[in-house]
């Protein structure tokens, strides 16, 4: 039986430590959880979507407060009760805007930073793996909040998302109606949609970044040369007191503090965006109430989901459903793709720092050609780049597959 | 020993994998769409006074329902084309009426009426006078709803013989 010391203060160090463990706790999950020293701003990102996270769950909360999950009310309660009764309404919803908006851009930047280093190789897969089910997981969040609304872009939106369901050719509307509940997005709709992204979204959403950092125990982050570091080694000597020597720090004070900084860089950005150019998270279309009898002129999603849109766009129905679905879980096979054992930054890779570049590009093209009306160069512009995504995921095993070893 | 612990894990196991199927059964029904929506299913639109060439919509369970009147030229193009059969004939008149949502990915196409065409904004895809598609993305022609001829009015929702025709045919698929 444990060790109780009936001397102990109630909530004294001595009287948690023997019920919680709270030393080791904190050995474990901060003070001795090594960092590399040889890291760069971009290891911050992690840390900054976190803090992301929160803040989109603080302002939601207050959201909620006024939101009313009705087809008749939904509209008014955003646009009228929160934006101009609600004291500070306008500013829960410019943060949560612009923070759903924002939060993509540091995903995809977190994404780029691994896929460039090659933290998804020798030991790290599940790191990747469970990042990338957090971005389908985020996905799904966007999207349902984005239903709440209720105007035509949020009408629309949902009228085309659920119909990919039907599979194209396979016809399942049955299913289709079975997702919304109705023959059109309608109360039915709203309502699931409304209590997936406040509750059980967010909940799937809080257990996986969970499993995400328990992925990232063990094989800790990468750093900037992909050096395979002996940790135990190196805390041995940073405990010593022999730090230039030692190639780590420890996660809790030191790193944090780096977190923090730039933290505080991106929280200007983030509150000039919140304060001073909200409207870009803010399309003008979604503040027409939503009319099942009106498509707007044109439809296009956020811009984060622009470069799988147009994937889908210049294809015929059947194989454009098959190019989406490619192109939502290509991203997952990643580890698998790279037949490289090299982990190092893409500049020393030879051909894969060619791929690297053409990927981020062709995404960039892509998202651009997304918001663009489907006509005339824009069309085969789009169609080229479409082309080369699927070119350069089949190409990836056999330019890695011929990468010299470093 | 080790038989009687595996006969208890099964027996739990069992129970409980019928309970999980209950519980799952019971939410796969609980986000069907609700008898009320599904009763709310017919309209009576009257197709007496459409004009020639003039885009009118009506609404069925939710849906735009597309009514164009042809004029002389559509309906020579159409038997031409052998698109007629995708037309509602109601004394000597042709009538095109269709769910006004493409079938591509269900955006509502805009009726041009000097070009005698619908374009879809979202994807580019179009279709003719009778609602057949002339280019892709969209995999099919706008998609015709049940419906049964009374006089001069249509009663959507129900299936007349000429929508039976229809189907059998494969002009359109079941909506």
């Amino acid at each position: 039986m444990a060790h109780f010391d009936e001397n102990a203060k109630p909530f004294s160090h001595q009287w948690l430590n023997d019920r919680l463990a709270i030393d080791t706790l904190k050995r474990v999950l901060s003070t001795e959880y090594w960092i590399p020293k040889n890291i760069n701003f971009l290891w911050a990102m992690g840390m900054v979507l976190a803090a992301t996270f929160g803040i989109l769950l603080i302002s939601g909360i207050f959201l909620l407060m006024y939101y009313q999950p009705n087809t008749k009310l939904a509209f008014d309660s955003v646009n009228y009760t929160i934006m101009t009764e609600v004291g500070y309404g306008w500013l829960w919803r410019h943060i949560h805007g612009v923070g759903a908006s924002v939060v993509f851009l540091i995903i995809y930047i977190h994404m780029f930073t691994g896929i460039y280093y090659g933290s998804y190789k020798r030991g790290r897969e599940l790191i990747w793996l469970s990042g990338m089910l957090l971005f389908v997981l985020f996905s799904a969040e966007a999207f349902s909040g984005y239903m709440l609304p209720w105007g035509q872009m949020s009408y629309w939106a949902g009228m085309v998302i659920t119909n990919l369901f039907s599979g194209g050719s396979l016809h399942a509307d049955g299913l289709v109606e079975w997702i919304r509940g109705d023959y059109v997005p309608g109360q039915a709709f709203l309502g699931r949609f409304f209590m997936l992204h406040v509750l059980l979204m967010p909940l799937v959403i809080i257990g996986a970044i969970v499993f995400h950092f328990g992925t990232l125990r063990l094989p800790h982050v990468n750093n900037q040369d992909g050096e395979e570091i002996d940790f135990e080694e190196s805390a041995r000597l940073y405990k010593e007191g022999k730090k230039a020597e030692s190639k780590v720090i420890p996660f809790n004070p030191v790193f944090l503090s780096k977190d923090v900084f730039v933290m505080g860089i991106y929280f200007i950005f983030f509150f000039y965006l919140v304060f001073y150019h909200f409207e870009f998270a803010m399309d003008p279309v979604n503040f027409d109430p939503a009319n099942g009898l009106k498509t707007p002129t044109h439809i296009y999603p956020e811009w984060y989901f622009l470069w799988s849109y147009e994937i889908l766009r210049p294809f015929p129905t059947d194989p454009g459903l098959i190019a989406f679905g490619f192109a939502q879980v290509i991203f997952f096979l990643l580890p698998f793709l790279d037949r490289s054992p090299n982990v190092a930054p893409a500049s020393r890779r030879g051909a894969f720092k060619v791929w690297f570049w053409l990927l981020l590009i062709d995404m960039i093209v892509l998202t651009f050609m997304g918001k663009l009306p489907p006509q005339g160069i824009w069309s085969t512009i789009g169609l080229v780049a479409a082309l080369l995504f699927f070119a350069l995921w089949i190409a990836l095993p056999i330019i890695t597959k011929l990468e010299k070893k470093l | 020993m080790s038989n009687r612990r595996d006969f208890m894990g099964m027996a739990l196991g069992g129970f409980t994998a019928l309970g999980g199927i209950g519980a799952l059964y019971a939410m796969k029904k609980t986000w069907d769409p609700l008898p009320s929506v599904k009763a709310a299913g017919f309209t009576t639109i009257d197709l007496k006074d459409a004009p020639e060439n003039v885009l009118v919509t009506e609404k069925w369970r939710g849906k735009p329902i597309f009514v164009l009147k042809q004029s002389k030229e559509m309906v020579a193009k159409a038997k031409k084309s052998k698109e007629i059969d995708r037309l509602i004939k109601i004394g000597n008149d042709y009538y095109m009426v269709a769910v006004g949502l493409c079938t591509h990915l269900g955006c509502i196409p805009g009726y041009d009426p000097s070009k005698e065409g619908f374009l879809c904004a979202c994807h580019g895809g179009q279709y003719d006078s009778t609602a057949m598609v002339t280019k892709a993305p969209p995999p099919r022609g706008l998609d015709i709803p049940p419906f049964k001829i009374d006089g001069t009015k249509l009663v959507l929702g129900e299936q007349g013989p000429e929508y039976k025709k229809m189907l059998a045919n494969g002009i359109t698929l079941p909506v």
